[in-house]
């Protein structure tokens, strides 16, 4: 994420116009770096081009790790390290072991869908947060275009923000 | 927009009289095996080769001998399962068993189709709206459900509903059953009778008023008619809520007459609600396939696609929290259903079956993104899930009704595509007698540009 340090960041008054604008500037083979919207923009990340969120197949894999970490558990205590007879039932009783199994999954998937999340949307605890103009949290949409991956001039891109229809374009560096 | 129309072609017709001759043919050899057999030994049935004697009373009884320990201690060890006047051959009372567990099957789905109209019209749900008269066409089954279920009851009645025998009331017989006798109130024919007719007839015109308002729309237009099938959605809604859980317990859970679950009525509901939600998906798929609908997006199937995946899992839910409590608890009253459906090879294997179909496939199946978008895994999926509910229904009623001499060969085959391929008849009958878009449906445009990620 944080691979440039210099940006051109058009500020846009409306999601239509954003949206036109990303088409046009996407196809002068410019890369948009990030859009920051005040609220979710419907066909925003296909006009960007984004794939789809893997985070489907991280919560599988969290889920089934709490599926087996249930378990494993159950089995460990009820089986092997203090076995109890509950109900005239075996030791080992799936059936029983199912709820507890359920919640665990749950709980795994969800949490490990949240800190999943956290870490690659920059939010981890050490994370610098990135402002690129902090009317994107009011009523503004902001583009963001990384000048270091892009052959093109802030001048140039600047003209190219303002012919699709950016309200303003300013300059945004971090050190 | 053009108006879409659905026809019934020639060709479907053909098809469908085909599998319906076939259906008959099958029958008729389960039957002619099932009656031989009945003398002989059962080829379905391992179980059943210990009693391999022609049809006596004391047979019948000696054959239920081993089901009473159950009940012996209700204090009445001598309790018959049957009548001695009127049980009836064992292949017989196995096509009533078939009789009635596709009439409930079917029914089910015709009802849920209602009800799923109801649904969607009561949540202002927009999505649905460009396949709405899909589910809408399944009600036009419900009468023939229910006279179906008048005439089977009334004429299989006794072999299907052992509290229908009237011994089982009368202190002084031999026979009395204390237990049933104290259901009376509840368990007697006419008030059974009545109860089936209410039911169906409350469905009925509820299902009658959502269809007419909802092909005046198509006439006249405007955002009135949908609030007044809001309104009428709410009100089957609220008798559905009554009256779908009784009309389980009436026609499901009494045939297991000893046996309770209070969770039985929506155990059936859950059951019937997946199976319609998997009938309305294949059927739309179909259709698309065959090149209507075109108004219904990917994104309306991919949903269709998540309603059978969630409602697997709800089956699955309930079915499970039926199944732990009594397995937790232990109580002999109520383990006995299980036992039933666990110590015989047959029926255990109906009973794994059941779960790997209707839990294991869809939820393993159905929960990448992407198989929910592709018409192959729809239809794939929906048509396990089509058969596995029928055999959750088959599991609810065989081993209750013809408890170790039940069986699945060509009979219950033939009766089930019979059963099918009538409800398919009235269903696409009644689809093409109106157009396959309701056209005027306010949220029609935004089931249009429907899309999910």
């Amino acid at each position: 994420m944080e691979s440039g340090k210099n940006f051109v960041v058009g500020i846009f008054d409306d999601e239509s116009i954003l949206l036109s604008a990303i088409k046009k500037i996407r196809g002068n083979d410019v890369k948009i770096h990030e859009c920051y919207t005040p609220y979710p923009v419907h066909g925003l990340d296909d006009e960007l081009g984004y794939k789809r969120s893997r985070i489907s197949i991280a919560a599988f894999v969290f889920g089934l790790t709490g599926t087996s970490l249930a378990f494993l558990m159950m089995i460990y205590m009820m089986g092997i390290d203090w076995p109890m007879i509950i109900g005239g039932k075996d030791h080992i009783a799936i059936p029983s072991f199912i709820p507890v199994a359920f919640e665990v999954t749950v709980l795994l998937a969800a949490l490990g869908m949240v800190a999943t999340f956290f870490v690659i949307s920059n939010l981890k605890p050490y994370g610098k947060p990135v402002t690129f103009d902090i009317r994107s949290t009011d009523d503004k949409h902001v583009m963001a275009i990384d000048l270091a991956k892009n052959s093109k001039n802030t001048k140039e891109l600047s003209t190219l923000l303002m012919e699709s229809g950016a309200s303003e374009v300013n300059e945004k560096s971090f050190n | 927009m053009a108006e879409e129309q659905f026809q019934f072609t020639a060709k479907a017709k053909k098809i469908l009289s085909i599998l319906a001759i076939v259906g008959v043919v099958l029958l008729g050899l389960g039957i002619f095996t099932a009656s031989n057999t009945d003398h002989h030994a059962t080829i379905d049935d391992p179980d059943a080769t210990m009693h391999n004697a022609p049809i006596v009373v004391d047979d019948l009884e000696d054959a239920h001998a081993t089901e009473d320990i159950d009940q012996d201690h209700f204090g009445e060890p001598e309790h018959a399962e049957e009548a001695h006047g009127d049980g009836h051959a064992t292949w017989l009372k196995r096509i009533f068993a078939n009789l009635w567990i596709n009439n409930m099957y079917f029914l089910g789905i015709a009802l849920l189709g209602v009800f799923f109209v109801a649904i969607q019209y009561v949540s202002q749900a927009g999505w649905s709206a460009s396949l709405i008269r899909i589910p809408l066409a399944f009600g036009s089954y419900l009468p023939i459900a229910g006279i179906l279920t008048l005439i089977i009851f009334l004429v299989g009645g006794h072999d299907i509903f052992h509290w229908t025998h009237s011994y089982l009331m009368d202190p002084n017989d031999p026979r009395y059953d204390e237990i049933i006798a104290g259901k009376e109130a509840y368990l007697n024919t006419p008030f059974f009778i009545a109860r089936m007719i209410v039911y169906f007839v409350g469905w009925y015109i509820i299902f009658r008023f959502i269809r007419k308002r909802s092909l005046e729309e198509d006439i006249n237009g405007g955002n009135n008619y949908f609030f007044k099938l809001r309104g009428i959605s709410a009100v089957f809604i609220v008798f559905f809520a009554v009256t779908s859980s009784t009309s389980a317990w009436d026609w499901i859970l009494s045939i297991d007459t000893h046996w309770f679950s209070t969770m039985f009525g929506w155990y059936v509901f859950a059951s019937w609600w997946v199976t319609a939600l998997a009938a309305i998906t294949l059927i739309t798929v179909i259709l698309k396939e065959n090149g209507y609908l075109k108004i219904v997006t990917t994104g309306v199937l991919h949903d269709l696609g998540k309603f059978v995946f969630a409602f697997s899992i709800f089956w699955t839910y309930i079915w499970f929290s039926q199944f732990m409590l009594i397995y937790y608890s232990n109580i002999p009253e109520e383990t006995v259903y299980f036992i039933e459906r666990l110590s015989s090879d047959h029926y255990s294997t109906v009973f794994f079956v059941n779960l790997i179909l209707n839990f294991f496939f869809p939820f393993l199946v159905f929960m990448p993104r992407d198989s929910k978008r592709h018409t192959v895994f729809l239809k794939i999926v929906t048509i396990i899930v089509l058969i596995g509910h029928w055999f959750d229904f088959y599991l609810m009623i065989t081993p209750a009704v013809l408890a170790e001499n039940g069986g699945f060969g060509l009979l219950e085959i033939g009766m089930a595509m019979i059963f099918g391929v009538g409800f398919l008849f009235v269903a696409l009958t009644s689809l093409a007698k109106h157009p396959l878009v309701a056209k005027n449906h306010p949220m029609l445009e935004e089931s249009k540009h429907h899309h999910v990620f």
